[in-house]
């Protein structure tokens, strides 16, 4: 054992605060994500974050965060961000990313290096209508972590796993939710 | 014994099953007089309750009681339910427990300094309660059962006997764990497909180097671990039960023990919409994470092993394949096409507090407790996974929670009765 002391930059014992307090007051644990999204033109759109509930009250980002979406250049269009879909594997991807962090910071090991690359599988003749037995979203995701930290390839795997079970993007992505899109 | 005053006694014990009947023989030992109430008889649960192939998941050497060590000629075997109810009825005759059965305790509330039990049969007055009524009274069936078409035929592990009390067709099982393998395994055997939905789940070989993993578990200090000692008590009693069986062949009763007979595994059961089952994608992941924590057990077994220079007693250490999953599993399956005929729900079970009327339940419904010892005084809870100790929920792990336990009733009723004695002679005094 050395006396280093492990550092992420994940602030556990905060964390660990938190599920203490929560746990005596879980009405303080509903949070609401919001974001706002408007159209440019084509396919192109500008979505925004900044406020969110949590914790009992309003709260925000320390500043306005904005996301371009666009389709590439081969579905005719003008490519001003990234597609959708690229969105929710960002979204997947920095979710179980920081859950690695949190969870080798709480397992006291330390991360030198974490690499993730995604890939997502698609048959466009679902969204495109040509054969309704195609489903429009991904047809499986793939992720690929390479991490170089001081840990067997064992304990590297576990914080893999543990970071899937923790993630709020995976289960979302691996399991249904209702969506409800109304018309003001 | 309707009518009449109530009963005043320092002890009252709910539930006459292995729990309640070891506490009660270790109050008698200490002295504290007390009455078990039991619903009906004695390891009541056992006669109703229990599928009829069930075994215990624990070795017969294993099945000891405070006062009764196991004494037939198999003590690698794995009790029947009739074994497990004539070895429970053979410990309360040996102890000679205070037992009134056929009493079904209605309500339990705070009385004075201590308690009131209202039965069918009269009422009872005590300073101490134990509460050992079982850990696994209902069967905990999703709310998403609701929605299932009306065509599948649905049923729990309580009540469920053989797979012939099922419809001929396809078999949806959902939970994994020590139940619900069980259950697929024999159902599949039984010539109606089985798809298993499984969650998180606990892998465990039935024998490694050599010995039962029930063996290695209790000698490498694993069962005593104290709840007080491990990280995250609350999830760790939230554990499913180990995918282990009880058979004369000492068999490993493991995912890929299933899919070798032919049973299909899907992800988690999330909901049911459309007349279709919806799965977690989670599946993979789920196996990784039983096979990693399996082999953590196993270099904990092989550790010990070297520490304790028992390496040439036993068949060298050795890893098992990791689960296999299909590359895709699926995320559907239609409820409505006649594939799926029946429903198992081996989703837990939960105890029942109906009759519990002190204050002691959580937002979830658990009772409140410090290893037993229940946030009401003079209240003690027993038979809970990992009550005390790793080993809290099995029979063999009741013994040292009743030891514990009956040590601190009997210091509360001394402690209680000379606070008493100490006010009456202040009063004296004056």
């Amino acid at each position: 054992m050395t006396d280093k002391k492990v550092d992420n930059g994940v602030d556990v014992e905060f964390l660990l605060g938190a599920r203490e307090m929560l746990t005596e007051a879980p009405e303080g644990a509903q949070f609401q994500w919001r974001a706002k999204c408007d159209w440019v033109y084509g396919t192109h759109s500008k979505t925004s974050v900044e406020g969110f509930f949590g914790l009992g009250e309003e709260q925000n980002h320390k500043t306005e965060y904005t996301f371009d979406a666009d389709h590439p250049e081969v579905f005719s269009s003008e490519d001003h961000g990234a597609t959708p879909v690229e969105i929710v594997l960002a979204g997947l991807a920095s979710c179980l990313t920081a859950s690695v962090a949190a969870v080798a910071q709480h397992r006291e090991i330390q991360l030198n290096s974490v690499s993730a690359t995604l890939e997502g599988g698609m048959d466009i003749q679902g969204i495109l209508g040509i054969d309704s037995d195609v489903r429009n979203g991904f047809d499986g995701i793939k992720v690929t972590y390479n991490i170089d930290a001081d840990a067997s390839k064992e304990d590297i795997e576990a914080l893999v796993a543990q970071a899937q079970k923790r993630s709020a993007v995976y289960d979302i992505i691996t399991n249904p939710t209702n969506v409800t899109v109304e018309v003001s | 014994m309707v009518s009449g005053a109530p009963s005043k006694i320092d002890t009252v014990v709910i539930g006459a099953g292995h729990s309640g009947l070891a506490m009660s023989y270790c109050l008698s030992h200490r002295g504290i007089e007390h009455v078990v109430l039991e619903r009906s008889d004695v390891a009541n649960s056992w006669r109703t309750e229990r599928w009829d192939s069930l075994r215990l998941l624990t070795p017969n050497w294993q099945s000891r009681l405070p006062g009764l060590a196991y004494e037939g000629d198999d003590p690698d075997g794995f009790m029947t339910v009739p074994e497990v109810i004539e070895f429970v009825d053979h410990y309360a005759d040996v102890i000679s427990a205070p037992i009134q059965t056929r009493t079904t305790v209605t309500s339990v509330c705070c009385a004075g300094d201590g308690y009131q039990v209202d039965t069918d049969r009269g009422t009872w007055k005590c300073r101490a309660i134990v509460v050992a009524s079982g850990a696994c009274n209902v069967a905990s069936v999703p709310a998403i059962a609701s929605s299932a078409p009306s065509s599948i035929a649905m049923v729990t592990p309580l009540d469920y006997r053989n797979p012939d009390q099922l419809k001929e067709g396809g078999v949806l099982v959902v939970g994994a764990s020590a139940t619900g393998t069980q259950l697929a395994d024999e159902i599949h055997r039984s010539g109606r497909p089985v798809t298993l939905a499984v969650g998180e789940h606990v892998r465990m070989p039935r024998v490694y180097r050599g010995r039962d993993i029930q063996w290695w578990m209790d000698a490498a200090g694993v069962l005593d671990e104290h709840y007080d000692q491990v990280d995250d008590i609350k999830r760790a009693r939230n554990v499913p039960s180990p995918q282990l069986a009880g058979s004369p062949g000492r068999s490993t009763l493991d995912l890929n023990a299933l899919t070798g007979i032919g049973v299909k595994l899907i992800g988690r059961l999330a909901g049911i919409k459309n007349r279709k089952g919806q799965f977690s994608g989670s599946l993979r992941n789920n196996c990784a994470l039983a096979d990693l924590k399996m082999n953590r057990l196993l270099n904990t077994i092989d550790e010990w092993v070297s520490e304790n220079g028992f390496d040439n007693e036993v068949s060298p250490p050795h890893r098992f394949a990791a689960t296999t999953v299909e590359k895709s599993p699926p995320l559907d399956l239609d409820l409505s096409n006649g594939q799926i005929q029946t429903i198992v729900w081996a989703t837990g079970f939960h105890p029942d507090y109906s009759w519990l009327g002190v204050p002691v339940l959580d937002r979830k419904g658990e009772i409140r407790h410090e290893g037993g010892v229940v946030d009401s005084p003079g209240m003690y809870l027993m038979g809970m996974t990992f009550l005390r100790r790793r080993k809290s929920s099995f029979i063999h792990g009741a013994g040292d929670d009743a030891r514990d336990l009956s040590d601190h009733l009997t210091s509360y009723l001394a402690n209680t009765i000379s606070n008493a004695d100490s006010i009456l002679q202040a009063g004296a005094n004056k």
